[in-house]
């Protein structure tokens, strides 16, 4: 598939070549399932949108059951910038229902398989996208990254990924998971195409409140030769498959061979992360998915009055994770146990983020696994908390709100895609893709 | 004996242009759903912008009762499913309110004052509104995210008469800052008061009773006033323990008691924490200084009132109980009258002739118009009984005082000569009555007197007339 810089030359009618031979595409891959829409909207450049992010006109369901029917009636702030950049969005991506998940296999679509082996998940919860760029059927996508939701699945279809620092991208038409992790981001073909759409995404926006009201761009000072200081942590890899340690090994020497200077760290063990993560992300979600109740919009569960109408459509609507997470969150916030979960948890956020701000003191950049392993098999997860802890390479990079981006490093001996992600300090984006394009070159 | 604990909170819709965290304007009187948005539809993907003019109004109203105003305050996410709530949450301040411990001076009838201490007043959105018709439901919410101060007392107030008196000068505040038009009957005024007993002496606070949403101040002490006889029934019939519990109650005006809303087994939990879309609202040093320059306030004005024009303490403060009667009589003062007629003319006969829900602000004569009426007085161009006669008339009909006057021959006769004259021929037609008043029978003084009037057809100066018959008799 032509790349993104590619398409951004191409004429008026290039363009339309284009789009009808992607459509082809599509079409002759539906068994992929990267797809659950094919809406159009906007001229350009055509780049596939995860079904949480709001296209005006478009039904946007979160591959929920229970937004079937819905129909956006505004644009993103994403989509806004992307169409004055002269991009279109074209067609929905599957996901895990309201991007909870690792596999997307909570979609009320049904699964998307893995390009590189439809055996396995293609990771999640932007499985979608990252399957329709890893399978030539997207020339970039975009994803949402809440725990890992763009890189861990960039990684398990080989393609590139990144999650820009908290506050960089508009949240503005981003159905919510969990607000205060929650970024939109690229997946892409390459480090270079990542940047150029990072940077169209990206900026100030009134609509969002945290945004951080920046507008630098990276593309004009890519510089894939400078040399950096590049964290390592040995101690993180040990808990990863064998497959990722010789992977991770490699790519350190690659690093050193380029110039970088490379350097021990450590960070605080992964369980820490987990916990505080889902304490968090399940708080914020219960209550950003109350929304959904048949009232105004979505599905409606016929009901005699109004308790029932309120549990009949949520209990028919959402599925098991969704209501797993709920749950979860609603206990987390219950009176009396409050300040033993909610309010430790961000105890344990804030240490996190003063963790990370000491190993910046040092480093440029932290090289860290994406996944535990390689991409699963289907029902290779068995149990939630399986699939939870496959995340603890990604979710501390949320709680702390920094920016990473996944980058294929190596193929297993089964020839399946490994990545490995490049973490910044807030706001460094301009590190983060210099250090990633440079690397990228290298392998 | 008993004594009773009252706290009060008061959720005074703020008058912003537009909503707390949209830019829908606040006006709802339109179609219902039309001003709404994404965000205060609650739809995928919508978030909250704070409105900077809640600030400003926050920080008026932190000024207005000498509170803390806290530069630097949070919101959250308060929890609960209904209809009219469209993202389920309310974004309330419960950890840190824009503004913390004020004080309101309330006035007393017996004369005395007393200071009741307010607690905090934070910022949060206001729900839309449920329409039960038969057996559908509807929801309108263009009233969905209009900014409320809710105001919480501290339970300081011992009887329905403070509680009134704090909530009459609470009213009165937020009008003359101009931060809501705090209509009870709308509801942008809403009560809901705190009511326990215990027995006098007793340090301890028992179990309270919230009774809610009640718009009228006559309901409100009805209501507190059979609350607390229903709780110290309870007491004394030893059944307060079971009867009396933490609950939210509903006053019924028709029946004057209060009933059970919700039981006790169904208490909410509404899971607070902080709301993750939005920042810390910060109140710069700038908007503090520029806010914080709020008008005179009711207890400011009445005391100049009586240092500038000499009137009393209490005219003073019935003057000053609403902006609007307090302007009516600044702009009265300001046509150089006397304070004393301007009170009487205010107060009394301009009110006593109001009808059907009319008010100083609906009131067809104006201060200007009431101050010439009572100038024509003091110039003694009208007796003050002709005077009541003009303002009858122009409550009725928009005319200008003098052709009313004139239109209804009230100009009194001040004219000595013609008075002298009026006087010489009743006194010469009464011969009999001069003699008897001159042989001590001094009770005959009011009907000569009375007899002028009538010859000049009431249009002779009262003060000339005695004045020239006391001549004439001695
Ligand atoms: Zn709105």
């Amino acid at each position: 598939m032509i790349t993104l810089k590619e398409a951004l030359e191409l004429d008026s009618q290039a363009l339309q070549e284009l789009r009808n031979d992607l459509k082809k595409k599509i079409k002759a891959n539906k068994e992929l399932n990267a797809y659950v829409g094919l809406e159009e909207a906007g001229e350009g450049v055509p780049i596939a949108i995860k079904d949480n992010i709001q296209v005006k006109d478009w039904s946007v369901t979160c591959a929920s059951n229970i937004l079937q029917g819905y129909k956006a009636p505004y644009n993103a702030t994403v989509i806004e910038k992307m169409h004055q950049a002269g991009l279109g969005a074209y067609g929905r991506t599957n996901m895990d229902e309201f991007a909870m998940g690792s596999t997307t296999e909570s979609s009320c679509y049904g699964k998307t398989l893995n390009p590189c082996d439809y055996e396995r998940v293609p990771g999640g919860s932007s499985g979608g996208s990252a399957a329709a760029v890893a399978g030539g059927i997207a020339i970039a996508a975009l994803g949402s990254d809440t725990g890992g939701s763009i890189r861990q699945p960039a990684a398990y279809c080989g393609v590139v990924g990144m999650k820009p620092t908290y506050g960089r991208v508009s949240r503005y038409g981003l159905g919510a998971y969990a607000s205060s992790l929650d970024q939109i981001g690229p997946i892409t073909q390459n480090v270079e195409d990542a940047a150029i759409l990072y940077d169209i995404i990206s900026g100030s926006d009134p609509k969002d409140s945290t945004n951080a009201q920046r507008d630098d761009k990276v593309v004009p000072n890519l510089d894939p030769n400078r040399k950096l200081t590049i964290g390592i942590v040995p101690s993180y890899v040990e808990e990863a498959s064998e497959d990722v340690k010789k992977a991770y090994g490699k790519t350190v020497e690659v690093l050193k061979k380029m110039g970088h200077t490379i350097k021990e760290v450590s960070l605080l063990d992964a369980k820490y992360d987990i916990s505080a993560y889902y304490i968090t992300a399940t708080a914020e979600a219960t209550t950003n998915l109350a929304r959904y109740d048949g009232i105004r919009y979505g599905n409606r569960a016929p009901a005699q009055n109004i308790k029932e109408l309120y549990i009949n459509t949520r209990s028919e609507g959402f599925g098991d994770e969704v209501k797993r997470r709920i749950l979860l969150g609603n206990f987390v916030l219950s009176s009396g146990y409050y300040d033993a979960y909610y309010v430790k948890a961000q105890k344990v956020r804030h240490l996190i983020k003063e963790e990370y701000e000491k190993v910046f003191s040092e480093v440029d950049l932290i090289l860290s696994p994406v996944a535990p392993s390689v991409a699963p098999k289907f029902g290779e997860l068995a149990t939630p908390m399986q699939m939870y802890l496959s995340d603890m390479y990604t979710i501390s990079v949320n709680l702390a709100g920094l920016p990473a981006l996944s980058l294929p490093v190596a193929r297993n001996d089964e020839g399946l895609p490994i990545g490995l992600q490049l973490i910044a300090k807030p706001y460094d984006e301009q590190t983060l893709f210099d250090g990633a394009l440079g690397l990228e070159a290298a392998l | 004996m008993f004594e009773t604990i009252i706290g009060l909170e008061v959720h005074v819709q703020l008058n912003t242009k537009t909503k707390l965290f949209c830019s829908c304007p606040t006006s709802f009187n339109h179609r219902q759903n039309t001003n709404t948005c994404p965000t205060c539809l609650a739809l995928p993907g919508a978030l909250p912008v704070l409105n900077e003019e809640v600030l400003h109004k926050s920080i008026q109203f932190g000024t207005a009762i000498e509170a803390t105003i806290n530069q630097v305050s949070y919101f959250d996410r308060k929890s609960y499913f209904y209809p009219d709530s469209p993202s389920a949450y309310q974004i309330t301040q419960l950890y840190t309110p824009v503004v913390e411990h004020g004080k309101l001076r309330i006035d007393l009838e017996d004369g005395s004052h007393k200071i009741v201490r307010i607690n905090r007043a934070h910022i949060e959105a206001d729900a839309g509104k449920s329409i039960h018709d038969g057996e559908i439901s509807k929801v309108d919410l263009n009233r969905a995210g209009t900014p409320l101060l809710e105001i919480v007392s501290e339970p300081d107030m011992r009887n329905a008469e403070e509680a009134v008196q704090y909530l009459k000068k609470l009213h009165s505040i937020v009008r003359y800052i101009d931060i809501s038009d705090a209509n009870m009957q709308e509801g942008s005024f809403r009560v809901d008061v705190n009511v326990s007993i215990r027995p006098k002496g007793d340090e301890k606070l028992y179990t309270r009773v919230e009774i809610k949403n009640i718009n009228s101040f006559r309901f409100i002490q009805k209501a507190i006033e059979v609350e607390v006889s229903r709780q110290i029934e309870a007491w004394e019939d030893g059944t307060y323990d079971e009867e009396i519990i933490q609950e939210t109650r509903l006053y019924d005006a028709n029946r004057n008691e209060t009933r059970s809303m919700r039981g006790k087994e169904e208490a909410a939990d509404y899971r607070y924490f902080p709301e993750p879309d939005l920042k810390k609202a910060v109140i710069t040093n700038e908007m503090l200084k520029t806010y914080s320059q709020i008008p005179e306030l009711p207890d400011q004005k009445a005391k100049r009132f009586v240092e500038e024009f000499g009137i009393n303490e209490y005219n003073a403060s019935v003057i000053t109980s609403t902006k609007e009667t307090a302007k009516f009589f600044e702009d009265m003062m300001e046509e150089g009258i006397s304070a004393k007629n301007a009170v009487t003319w205010l107060t009394v006969e301009l009110p006593a002739r109001f009808s059907g829900g009319m008010d100083i602000t609906t009131s067809p004569v104006d201060a200007k118009k009431l101050a010439t009426l009572v100038k024509r007085i003091e110039d003694k161009t009208i007796s003050g009984k002709a005077a009541k006669e003009v303002l009858d008339y122009i409550m009725q009909n928009d005319e200008d005082i003098d052709t009313v006057i004139e239109k209804l021959g009230l100009k009194q006769v001040s004219d000595t000569g013609a008075i002298e004259a009026m006087v010489d021929e009743i006194l010469s037609k009464n011969q009999d009555k001069v003699e008897e008043y001159k042989n001590g029978k001094e009770k005959l003084f009011g009907f000569f007197v009375g007899q002028v009037m009538k010859a000049s057809k009431g249009s002779a100066n009262p003060q000339a007339v005695n004045e020239i018959l006391k001549q004439k008799l001695s």
